[in-house]
């Protein structure tokens, strides 16, 4: 029973990290708008996400560390919609929606979390206690 | 938590954006600067900005937060506008006065630009912090 739950919070952990090296990505192809011959990056969350945890569901497996997300998570490079005299790949209206999603979906994790940390709480708690 | 390092991104593209600003104000003010005794106006200058690589940390590696740096600010050579007035105290030999070569359209649309990217950043920042805050408040 607690390990289900256990469970639960170990793939939300893992989402909360991936998005938040997401947001940092986007924060610095946003920072770099101006830089010539800045190429946009992202990666694809749901492939990051689904290789993080698949290394670790075996059971009595090690958590995965960093070292195996690194070698999960690749780095894609942007195609520029529209060309540019200084070579710069960063569509800000792309990079801004991508930004907000991204917040968004961070928070929607942390939330998970919490009703997770709550549920637990509640199934802890005595019938008398309230 | 690597999401602190989206101060250090959009906090080095904050200070090269107001640099730049800084530089654009310069050339407005200088806009209509004639000749020295040394027949040099004021050259409108420009920065450059090339990206930081910052440190370490994350799962995507030291590569993964990119921060900005004002690399050179480079001077316009192209020639100053001159103007036939003979009676301007800064005139040469010929009656000409040379002005500086700031195209002064030019600059306010770098100002707009370079505005709305700190804007931009800022907000990037105002999102990360929130979301730092919410963070801190798990499980409660």
């Amino acid at each position: 029973m607690i390990n289900r739950l256990s469970d639960s919070l170990d793939f939300q952990a893992q989402a909360l990290v991936l998005r938040s090296e997401r947001q940092r990505l986007i924060a610095s192809n946003i920072a770099n708008g101006d830089t010539p011959g800045y190429v946009a990056r992202d990666f694809d969350f749901a492939r990051a996400l689904r290789d993080a945890t698949s290394a670790q569901t075996a059971p009595g497996a090690p958590v995965a560390g960093t070292a195996a997300m690194r070698a999960h998570t690749t780095l894609r490079y942007a195609t520029p919609s529209q060309t540019n005299l200084d070579n710069n790949s960063v569509d800000m209206d792309r990079e801004r929606a991508a930004f907000a999603d991204n917040s968004v979906k961070f928070e929607a994790t942390l939330r998970f979390i919490n009703g997770g940390v709550r549920t637990m709480l509640d199934a802890m708690k005595s019938h008398n206690q309230g | 938590m690597s999401m602190f390092r989206i101060f250090d991104v959009s906090g080095s593209a904050v200070s090269a954006q107001s640099q730049r600003l800084n530089v654009v104000a310069s050339n407005l003010a200088n806009a209509d600067t004639v000749a020295g005794p040394d027949g040099q106006a004021y050259k409108a200058r420009q920065v450059v900005f090339r990206t930081e690589l910052m440190g370490a940390g994350g799962t995507l590696g030291a590569d993964a937060s990119a921060g900005v740096r004002v690399s050179t600010v480079t001077e316009d050579t192209t020639p100053g506008r001159r103007v036939h007035d003979p009676k301007h105290p800064g005139a040469d030999g010929d009656g000409y006065v040379t002005y500086s070569n700031v195209n002064a359209v030019e600059e306010m649309v770098n100002m707009i630009s370079a505005s709305r990217s700190y804007q931009n950043n800022v907000e990037v920042m105002n999102t990360a912090k929130t979301l730092l805050l919410k963070t801190l408040q798990m499980g409660s």
